[in-house]
């Protein structure tokens, strides 16, 4: 017996803008937020292109303290977060604090923050026994990964169960499953479920670059991230955050909270295949899909849409689109699949709860976000990826699923109004 | 209230790789005889910081214990979990072969430090001379998934897969998070937590935590509970289990060395070690609840013990605000004390001390703790025998998470 999750507030940073107005609308639009980097010389990387967040901690009303002291990606993360509150309307000083629980999620962390110090630290690399006195204050805060968690549970005074997941790149859709369980298992009432990523950095870059997995096209950033393209040629790095509130349904009814749309199912299993390549068979993949749906008592020809992980790699795309087509059968060739990565990159851990909100959204405006760039098919990827133009559509039942170094193989079911639910 | 069956999740296999031992005969045998470990770091680049005590693990050969294939393209923190899971799996009796049906066992381990030597490496190799230079394991060696993902791939295991990465009580949230997978159905989860925080540049980035304990005698830098409390000393090493489906388990004839009954998990807040009390008496009370379990039925406690004078204070208060009188009668006890603590691995070895020390009938004591200053009745000394059926193990972490985990001796839940 478990318990009904609803989503009853959203909140995203991502590339192209903050909020989920901003946000829906670089989605909507069909535009991309890929350009040249910025945040620090690329020069020498064979990728130097990013999709960036232009993002203005006071603009949008981050706390000073955090200003002045947290990682980008903690303070992505406490602005996403104030939006999903505010957005639920719950007033969390009159909650039970124990009830409220906080998971989110990151891939790297503070690792932007631990190369710039470990840059002061080393002389620049040169030396391993490196001098302390030359690091900042804070920098524990970067190397312990719950930071984040905490900082966000912190803000809204949460006092239940708080955890960071880092799986990779299905972090962010694996943060949103073990707050739905927790939620439904009855362990917490409402929970901040989410992730987090700031990985637009040296070290970062230079390791995608070293297995040759991110997009050389810097001469054409804006056209460079091809999900399921027959020229596609590596994913482009992103960065952001987005939280959603999670709360057990009857709670959210009873103060008469809007009701997005629930969580309908949630899986997670590994490859056990290879900690960064993938299959052309999708199995396991399409075993989350399929557990997922059994969740949820969900027959595979409801699905509406699929919000995939496309990351614009090679295998990504084939393995992604054989896992699918075995989960849904010949339904699949009827149900759209799209790449918000070909607009806002792939921001590693985060990106898994930025693509929730965006299927959050998509319910919402009853409309498919488009994969931009989408030209010319390629013959192992033969399904309805919804080039370029964002479409209309029924949307009740949407799967968005994510493939992580690892192996981690996530999906995440949203039931919206009209939507089979437990 | 928790609708998650209790009493299903068995431990079927441990394996440790601590500072003092690693075979889980010698660690017993260790910790029975209260031996301290902690000793000045030698590990190459440390010797000039100002954190020289800490628990190393040296009686450890990754090239006798992991496949060439894999050593590369890992930091030592996976190097000991990797090590862990394979002694976790061969006491469990599922350690030859590949699975019969591979997502029947996952994988689930906290992190606390990911792969700082191998991140520090490959740092060094991109600022002193070019990101060409950069190797490519750096993007699966560093992060926090490298353990879990390495598992799943050396043994086969596709089952749900997961990383907690915490501080330290994240550790009993791994264990719980399997044992849930367990209630959810699946057949067995290799769980726990190894860390390796003990590089130079991982050192520096621990020296901003104000509880770390930088005294430089060895047998004088741990003592929580004492007047004397000047921190904690951190560790490398950790544990991993086998929690395994009780009814499965029992098919299999395998031993099952206790089941996981109940857990439940708090935030107070970084730092805040007065408001730890609360969150650690509800985290108690939780996992009580969870498990179907009266204070009284409690026979052993291990405590965090953070050597912090207000934690020390806020956990023998917590210990008294959930169990009542017996709080202060219960035996408690922290053999981390004589080997560090090793963050998210710290509450594993506590828990494979606690099924130990249920299948022995003996409380290890607290080594290098004398004269304690709170009402506990904390064993100290020498190992104190004792029938223990129930074990509760108690974690905080660093950034302000509280966790308790109930734990049951194998022998008394047969059916």
């Amino acid at each position: 017996m478990t318990r009904r999750v609803a989503v009853t507030g959203i909140g995203v940073v991502a590339p192209g803008g903050t909020g989920a107005a901003a946000f829906w609308d670089l989605l909507a639009g069909g535009r991309t937020a890929t350009r040249g980097i910025t945040l620090f010389d690329p020069a020498g990387l064979r990728s130097r292109i990013a999709a960036e967040c232009d993002f203005d901690p006071l603009a949008h009303g981050l706390d000073p303290e955090l200003r002045d002291h947290a990682d980008r990606y903690i303070q992505f993360a406490a602005v996403a977060a104030e939006e999903a509150v505010s957005d639920s309307g719950l007033d969390t000083g009159q909650e039970d604090p124990w009830r409220i629980g906080v998971s989110l999620g990151s891939a790297v962390g503070g690792t932007t923050r631990l190369e710039h110090d470990y840059v002061l630290v080393s002389e620049g690399g040169q030396r391993w026994d490196v001098d302390h006195r030359a690091a900042e204050p804070q920098l524990h805060l970067a190397f312990s990964p719950s930071t984040l968690a905490s900082v966000v549970a912190e803000q809204f005074g949460a006092k239940g169960p708080v955890q960071t997941v880092s799986t990779g790149c299905t972090s962010g859709l694996d943060a949103v499953g073990y707050a739905f369980h927790t939620v439904a298992e009855g362990r917490a009432d409402v929970c901040m479920a989410g992730a987090s990523d700031s990985p637009i950095s040296p070290i970062t870059m230079a390791c995608f670059d070293a297995i040759k997995a991110t997009s050389p096209n810097n001469d054409d950033p804006e056209h460079a991230s091809r999900p399921f393209d027959a020229h596609r040629n590596g994913f482009v790095m992103g960065e952001g955050a987005a939280v959603l509130v999670l709360e057990e349904y009857e709670h959210a009814r009873a103060r008469g909270a809007h009701v997005y749309c629930e969580i309908g199912g949630y899986a997670t299993y590994g490859n056990a295949y290879h900690m960064t390549g993938l299959t052309g068979e999708g199995l396991e993949m399409a075993r989350a899909i399929d557990t997922t749906l059994d969740q949820a008592r969900l027959d595979p020809t409801l699905i509406d849409y699929v919000n995939a992980h496309g990351s614009g790699t090679r295998q990504n795309d084939r393995h992604e689109t054989a896992a699918v087509k075995r989960s849904l059968g010949a339904h699949a060739y009827d149900t759209p699949m799209s790449s918000i990565k070909s607009m806002v990159g792939h921001s590693l851990g985060a990106i898994g709860a930025i693509e929730v909100v965006a299927c959050v959204l998509a319910i919402t405006h009853q409309v498919v976000p488009p994969t931009a760039n989408y030209e010319t098919p390629d013959p192992e990827c033969d399904l309805d990826y919804v080039p370029r133009t964002a479409r209309p559509r029924k949307l009740r039942n949407v799967l968005s699923v994510g493939s992580g170094f690892g192996g981690f193989q996530s999906a995440v079911l949203l039931t919206g109004p009209g939507g089979r639910t437990r | 209230m928790s609708t998650q069956r209790p009493g299903r999740a068995a431990v079927t296999g441990i394996g440790v790789i601590a500072p003092n031992a690693t075979r889980v005969d010698a660690y017993w045998k260790s910790l029975r005889e209260g031996l301290g470990v902690l000793d000045r770091i030698t590990r190459e680049g440390c010797d000039h910081l100002p954190l020289r005590v800490a628990g190393e693990v040296r009686d450890f050969d990754a090239a006798a214990l992991i496949e060439e294939r894999f050593l590369v393209q890992t930091d030592r923190f996976s190097h000991f979990a990797m090590a862990a899971a394979a002694l976790a799996l061969d006491d469990a009796g599922l350690g030859s072969g590949d699975p019969a049906d591979p997502y029947s066992i996952g994988v689930v381990t906290a992190a606390g430090s990911g792969g700082g030597e191998f991140g520090q490496r490959e740092l060094q190799k991109l600022w002193g001379q070019g990101s060409k230079f950069v190797g490519p394991y750096q993007s699966i060696a560093w992060f926090y998934a490298a353990s879990t993902g390495q598992i799943s791939i050396r043994g086969g295991f596709k089952g749900p897969c997961g990383v907690v990465a915490s501080d330290e009580a994240g550790g009993l949230d791994a264990v719980a998070h399997a044992a849930r997978a367990v209630g959810r159905g699946t057949g067995a989860v290799v769980v726990g937590a190894a860390e390796a925080p003990l590089a130079p540049y991982s050192m520096v980035c621990q020296l901003g935590y104000p509880d770390l304990s930088t005294v430089e005698e060895p047998d004088r830098a741990y003592r929580p509970f004492t007047r004397a409390a000047c921190g904690f000393v951190p560790a490398e090493g950790g544990a991993m289990l086998v929690v395994e489906d009780e009814a499965q388990a029992r098919d299999r004839g395998t031993a099952v060395r206790a089941v996981v009954a109940g857990h439940a998990a708090t935030f107070t807040g970084a730092s805040r070690w007065e408001q730890s009390r609360e969150g650690l008496a509800r985290a108690i009370r939780g996992a009580l609840d969870e498990a179907g379990c009266a204070p009284e039925e409690i026979d052993v406690v291990f405590a965090d013990a953070l050597g912090v004078p207000e934690a020390d204070r806020a956990e023998a208060l917590a210990i008294a605000d959930a169990l009542g009188a017996h709080g202060t009668r219960v035996p408690v006890t922290a053999p981390k004390t004589g080997i560090g603590r090793a963050y998210c691995g710290a509450p594993l070895l506590d828990i494979a001390a606690a099924v130990l020390a249920m299948e022995h009938g003996q409380v290890p004591p607290t080594p290098n703790v004398f004269d304690i200053c709170h009402d506990l009745d904390l064993v100290m000394s020498r190992a104190r025998p004792a029938e223990l059926r129930t074990a509760l193990v108690l974690s905080r972490g660093l950034m302000g998470s509280n966790a308790a985990l109930v734990l049951r001796r194998g022998g008394d839940c047969a059916r």
